[in-house]
C-alpha cells in the first residue's frame, strides 16, 4: 500500500472519530476541542488533494479565530449539563436513520461503476508548482469582484456582531451624538411668556406694609 | 492512489454525522453551531477532491469564499447566542417560541 494511501486511512479515521465525539461529547468545551482534532485532520486530507493554502487557511481561520471564538462562547455562557443531557437519545433512532439512508445512497451512487469516477486520474504537479500563487492570480483576475465581495460580508459580519452583543451601560456619562447633531435652536432656548410687571399703586404698597 | 470517490464517500459520512448531531442536540444550540460547520467542513471536502481530480483550481476558490461566509455565520451566530443566553438564560431550543411558531 501507498505510503499516501495510509495517510488517507489514517486522516479520514481520526475525522470521522472526531465528529462522533463533537456531537456526542457531555462537555461542550470537549465538543470544540474535538471539533478543532477533526479540522486538523481533513486539513491533512486537503494536504493530500494538493491543496496547501486551503489547508493552512483551514488551520489559521478555523483553529486559530472560529474555534477560539465557540470556546470563549462556552466558557462565557453557563449550561446546565444535566439538563441540556436529557433525552439525549431519544432522538437517536430517526437521526441514525436518516443519516445512514443518506450514506447508503452515496455510497451506492459513487463508488459504483455508474459515474466513472474511479478512472478518474489524479493530477499530480511538477514540484515547483506553487497552488498559492495560482489560487492567487485566479482571485485577483477572474474572481476579483467576488473577492470584494466576500469582504463586505466579512464587515457587515463584524457590524451585526458588533451591534447586536453592545449593551448600553446605564452609569454611562458620554454624550449621545445623534441627539447632539439633530439638536434645534428651539430646544436650545426656551421663550417663556409671561405678564408683564405692573407698578403697584403707591396706596396699596403702602397698606401692604 | 485514492480514488476521488473514497473522498466523496468519507464527506458523505461526515455530512450525515453532522445530520445526526443536528437530530441528538436538540437542547444545546452550541453543538448545534458545531454540527453546521462540521458539515460545511464535508461540502469543502468534496470541492478540494473535485478541484484535484479534474484540475480546475475554481473548485478551491469556491471553498475559499465558503470559508469566509461560514466565519461570518459562526460570528453572527454566537453573538445571536450571546443575545439569546442574556435575555433567556437558555440555550434550549424549545425555549425560543416567542414567535409561537
Amino acid at each position: 500500500m501507498e505510503f499516501k494511501t495510509i495517510l488517507f486511512y489514517i486522516f479520514s479515521t481520526i475525522t470521522v472519530m472526531a465528529a462522533l465525539r463533537v456531537i456526542t461529547a457531555r462537555n461542550p468545551v470537549h465538543a470544540a476541542l474535538f471539533l478543532v482534532l477533526a479540522f486538523f485532520n481533513m486539513a491533512g486530507l486537503w494536504m493530500l488533494l494538493q491543496a496547501e493554502f486551503l489547508a493552512l487557511a483551514l488551520i489559521m481561520v478555523y483553529v486559530g479565530a472560529v474555534m477560539v471564538l465557540f470556546l470563549f462562547v462556552v466558557m462565557m455562557l453557563d449550561i446546565n449539563i444535566e439538563r441540556v443531557r436529557q433525552g439525549f437519545w431519544n432522538n437517536l433512532p430517526l437521526g441514525a436513520l436518516v443519516g445512514l439512508l443518506m450514506v447508503g445512497e452515496m455510497a451506492v451512487v459513487l463508488s459504483g461503476r455508474y459515474f466513472g469516477l474511479a478512472h478518474l486520474p489524479p493530477q499530480n504537479m511538477p514540484a515547483n508548482y506553487s497552488n498559492t500563487k495560482e489560487l492567487a492570480r485566479l482571485l485577483y483576475t477572474d474572481y476579483a469582484y467576488p473577492f470584494e465581495i466576500a469582504s463586505v460580508i466579512l464587515l457587515v459580519a463584524i457590524v451585526a456582531a458588533v451591534m447586536l452583543t453592545l449593551r448600553g451601560r446605564k452609569d454611562n456619562k458620554a454624550m449621545h451624538s445623534s441627539d447632539q447633531i439633530a439638536v434645534k435652536a428651539k430646544d436650545r432656548m426656551r421663550l417663556v411668556k409671561m405678564s408683564p410687571e405692573v407698578e403697584l399703586p403707591a396706596a396699596a404698597a403702602k397698606e401692604g406694609e | 492512489m485514492v480514488p476521488l470517490s473514497y473522498y466523496l464517500i468519507l464527506a458523505a459520512i461526515l455530512f450525515a454525522i453532522s445530520i445526526v448531531g443536528i437530530f441528538l442536540n436538540r437542547k444545546n444550540l452550541i453543538v448545534l453551531l458545531m454540527a453546521i460547520e462540521l458539515m460545511l467542513m464535508a461540502v469543502n471536502l468534496n470541492f478540494v477532491a473535485f478541484s484535484h481530480y479534474l484540475n480546475d483550481l475554481s473548485g478551491q476558490l469556491f471553498v475559499f469564499f465558503i470559508l469566509v461566509v461560514a466565519a461570518a455565520e459562526s460570528g453572527i451566530g454566537l453573538a445571536i447566542l450571546v443575545v439569546l443566553f442574556r435575555n433567556l438564560s437558555s440555550i434550549d431550543v424549545e425555549d425560543l417560541d416567542t414567535l409561537k411558531g
